[in-house]
């Protein structure tokens, strides 16, 4: 078992934290002698200046009190947070990579390329006909995927009859806030007793009022729905669109693809299922693929190729733009250097450890995990425990611990998802943290965590009181 | 690890039914590390080498050494979302600052921390006015220089909530307060002004526009970036009640259309704030820690509720704006932005003095970019100086629009030349 101490820097007099840039020096500064007359001109700005070692030094030890997938395992179910090559940051540094979005195309043929390529990449991988790789994140691709649906059925003059979306319980929170930014209803539909959807209540729930159905399989329970093509066969009987969420697409790579399972929309997460450092948050990029027939509605510009010339092309019924430009080009790039880099062994391959993992790891821990057989994640459950104190608990093991509290299936769901990229020395260190914690008493777990850069912070207070920067700070 | 699962093969694992198993060829070659990075170095070098003269929202300034090296740094760039605030100290606290300078800059109380770009934030905008306005109507109220892309982007956003967009004219590249007034009819819940706007105008009716919505029921949206912002007037203090635009001007060079949008606002519409934010708090020792706040708003709790959809956003190039601009500071920010209002002035004065070019072609300020009109066919112009190396924007059948900072500037006499040239 490791144990595991984290980087806390703080000052003497700064009662215990590291300074923030204002407190170190905060100046005010008045333009003067500026171009613009006085009228056109604020008065100030006060803003902190420092010296750059002491900028230098400072986010240094920021980065130290920072956890990250290369200082351990990072099992957060559905989040999909595993190592990622460091030579794709190197291709996305070139400066050949930096260009302007309104060049004109033929000033910009190695990135058209380069998009193009993509593009194709995926729609091979998901069995798709058409992609575009302008969302610049999965819920963005999600709501660039309604309105694509959406305006299928206006275009068959079905818009205002379709007006509720399907989502099932177990679907990720941003299905339901994207349909219902599109201006849809939400219909939720409830799991059966395998956790997968309810069959029954699919078809009680579907009809002419229905636009899609939102899926991601495996669902988030890792489950695989079994049921797929009748799902499919019932959504579409009704004259709804299937929706893939592919948020858990890694576990399918190469076994089965969306499109042959007959869903018609579908978003890639490509800084989950390929590959880009998640960044505290972001940048990720939302690729949406199409079934055949619905490429008109794609949004503008498509990126084609007439032989080794690319050009820009608006569809003939274009939804419009979903981002000012083209996306996060920067994104988009190492996803193609590191899909380019595994090749189809590659791919294939990831699924199988993705898959591999998941369910050696939910063999290794001693609590409860309902359901099954298993993809590329499980939902263990803390049982007796409150399972967001549980993953306090774990942190003190030198390991991230997993999702809490959801899906709500499960009680006090730990939703864990390993990667196919950690060993099986690191999985066997994930189980014992697991087991460690299910051993410790109520007031240990309490009390936790005590190795790390915070200890258990006051989430309540912060909501109710709300400090949001430093000028609220010194309010 | 079979044995302990009780497997003979992986394959077993696959919970997938035969019908729609696929056989995982995709007719894609893997390559060493080394392979793909000659052959992407190569595409991506198929890019003419051009000296870029192009803004239009999307900005090059030169970004210092230090900015890689720190956001780089491998804690930042991987780890994810703040879940766990304990172990995330480090970045939660790059974006508590983040949300301090966008407060700053744009003079409102909360700024949240990230946007995907300038036009899904002022896509937000308009869903927010929406939630917390209660005009009689839906009418978003744009100028009429607004970026086709930028408007096609709202579009899409005020698509689901029923919203529509109607344009104002505008007057020498400004707002035109009467005009504004006209146009300005009960049903308004958001009138959006950019400064500096698309073509580069700097904006002089802001307090006009700032008094003309101070007793209305409709939100006063004003779109900039960082940079202009530590120069131009103060967005609070011509009444302005959301600020959008584009962050990226600081951290990242132009990436083909890739930023971070911007998001401040007044107090009072705290929770109805999209994306996330960063709050202060303590922890068991009352020591003084930051996590992830009013997550109440958010798709992970909220569903359908949320005041917006986003989960991943821009936080890894947020750290990149802020260290950014924490390197070059109140001073060096606003030296900045004054050269960039002094760059253009200089460019368009040389170019005016070139036979057939008229420039710029607003009477206003400018701040690194301007139109210039041209005498004779655009289009052969642009298409000419392309030929010749230089990348400027066509606008229309006779104009021109460039941009100049201190990233492209040592090009400046070069293209002066070449224009000189292709016009004589």
């Amino acid at each position: 078992m490791q144990r595991h101490r984290q980087a806390k820097w703080d000052e003497t007099e700064s009662d215990g934290h590291e300074p923030l840039l204002s407190e170190t020096d905060l100046t005010r500064h008045e333009p003067s002698d500026t171009y613009l007359p006085d009228e056109l001109t604020r008065d100030e700005v006060e803003l902190p200046s420092i010296s750059e070692p002491e900028l230098v030094r400072h986010y240094t030890r920021l980065s130290q009190m920072n956890y990250g997938i290369d200082s351990g395992p990072y099992p957060l179910g559905s989040c999909t947070m595993k190592y990622n090559p460091k030579f794709t940051e190197d291709i996305a540094g070139q400066p050949a990579a930096a260009v302007h979005p309104d060049r004109d195309p033929e000033l910009a043929q190695g990135t058209l390329q380069v998009y193009h390529e993509l593009q194709d990449y995926l729609s091979r991988i998901g069995g798709m006909s058409a992609v575009t790789l302008q969302p610049p994140a999965g819920a963005a691709g999600e709501l660039t995927g309604i309105l694509v649906a959406k305006a299928y059925h206006e275009h068959n003059g079905e818009g205002d009859q379709r007006e509720e979306i399907l989502v099932p319980a177990s679907a990720h929170g941003t299905n339901f806030a994207s349909a219902a930014m599109a201006g849809y209803d939400i219909v939720e539909l409830p799991a059966d007793d395998d956790g997968r959807v309810d069959l029954d209540a699919l078809s009680e729930a579907v009809g002419d009022s229905t636009a899609a159905l939102m899926l991601t399989n495996p669902n988030t329970l890792g489950l695989f729905e079994r049921d797929i093509e009748e799902i499919a066969t019932i959504v579409h009987d009704a004259g709804g669109l299937l929706y893939y969420d592919g948020a858990n697409l890694n576990a399918l790579l190469g076994r089965a693809r969306p499109g042959d399972m007959g869903f018609d929309v579908m978003h890639f997460n490509v800084h989950k299922t390929f590959a880009t450092p998640h960044g505290g948050g972001g940048p990720g990029a939302g690729p949406i693929g199409v079934r055949e027939g619905l490429e008109k509605f794609l949004p503008s510009p498509q990126v084609k190729a007439d032989g080794d010339e690319y050009t820009l092309v608006d569809p003939d019924e274009s939804i419009g733009k979903v981002h000012g430009s083209m996306g996060n080009w920067l994104v988009l790039l190492k996803t193609h250097a590191y899909i380019s880099r595994l090749g189809d062994e590659g791919l294939v391959d990831t699924s199988a450890k993705a898959v591999l993992n998941a369910n050696y790891l939910a063999e290794r821990i001693d609590l409860e995990v309902p359901f099954g057989p298993f993809h590329h994640e499980f939902v263990a459950s803390a049982g007796e425990t409150d399972a967001a104190d549980f993953a306090k608990a774990m942190l003190d093991n030198g390991v991230h611990p997993p999702t809490t509290k959801w899906p709500e299936i499960v009680d006090e769901a730990l939703m864990t998802e390993p990667t196919e990229a950690e060993s099986k020395r690191s999985l066997d260190r994930l189980a014992a943290a697991f087991n460690a914690v299910s051993e410790e008493d109520d007031d240990a777990i309490a009390a936790a965590p005590r190795m790390t850069a915070a200890k258990r912070i006051d989430q309540t207070t912060a909501a109710r009181d709300p400090k949001l920067s430093w000028q609220q700070l010194s309010d | 690890m079979l044995a302990a699962i009780g497997a003979d093969d992986v394959e077993e694992l696959f919970d997938v039914p035969d019908p729609v198993r696929y056989d995982g060829t995709f007719g894609i070659d893997g390559q060493s590390e080394r392979a793909v990075r000659r052959r992407l170095d190569r595409t991506l070098n198929a890019n003419a080498d051009v000296a870029e003269f192009l803004g239009r929202g999307h900005y090059s300034h030169y970004v210092p050494s230090v900015v890689d090296s720190l956001s780089l740094r491998s804690e930042f760039i991987t780890s994810y979302t703040q879940y766990q605030p304990e172990v995330s100290q480090g970045f939660l606290q790059v974006l508590f600052e983040f949300q301090s300078l966008v407060a700053e800059l744009t003079g409102m109380d909360v700024a949240n921390c990230s946007m995907y770009d300038a036009a899904t934030a002022l896509g937000e905008a308009a869903t927010l006015a929406d939630r917390v306005r209660a005009a009689d109507g839906s009418t978003i109220l744009v100028p009429d220089y607004l970026r086709a892309e930028r408007r096609a982007v709202l579009e899409n956003y005020a698509d689901g909530p029923g919203l529509s967009i109607r344009e104002f004219p505008t007057e020498n590249g400004m707002v035109d307060p009467d005009a504004l007034e006209s146009s300005l009819e009960e049903d308004v819940l958001l009138v959006y002004v950019e400064t500096p706007t698309t073509d580069g105008v700097i904006e002089e009716h802001l307090g006009a526009v700032g008094d003309l919505l101070a007793d209305r029921e409709t939100l006063f949206c004003l779109g900039s970036d960082l940079l202009a912002l530590s120069l131009l007037q103060n967005p609070a203090d011509v009444g302005a009640d959301v600020v959008v635009g584009n962050a990226g001007v600081l951290g990242l060079p132009n990436a083909y259309g890739m930023g971070i949008g911007l998001f401040a606002c007044r107090e009072e519409f705290l929770r109805q704030v999209p994306g996330r934010l960063v709050g202060a708090s303590e922890d068991a020792d009352g020591d003084r820690t930051y996590t992830l706040t009013l997550q109440t708003r958010e798709q992970h709790i909220r569903r359908e509720r949320a005041t917006s959809n986003i989960c991943s956003n821009q936080a890894w190039v947020a750290l990149r704006t802020a260290i950014h601009a924490a390197y070059l500071g109140p001073a060096g920010l606003t030296a900045l932005a004054d050269r960039c209002t002094r760059l253009p002035a200089q460019l368009a004065a040389a170019l005016d003095e070139i036979p057939g070019v008229s420039a710029p072609a607003n009477d206003a300020y400018h701040f690194r970019e301007f139109t210039a009109e041209i005498e004779g066919d655009a289009e052969a112009v642009v298409s000419e100086l392309a030929d010749r190396g230089f990348a400027v924007h066509q606008r229309g059948d006779d104009a021109i629009q460039v941009c100049i900072t201190e990233a492209n500037e040592e090009h400046a006499e070069a293209l002066l030349e070449n224009v000189r040239e292709v016009m004589a």
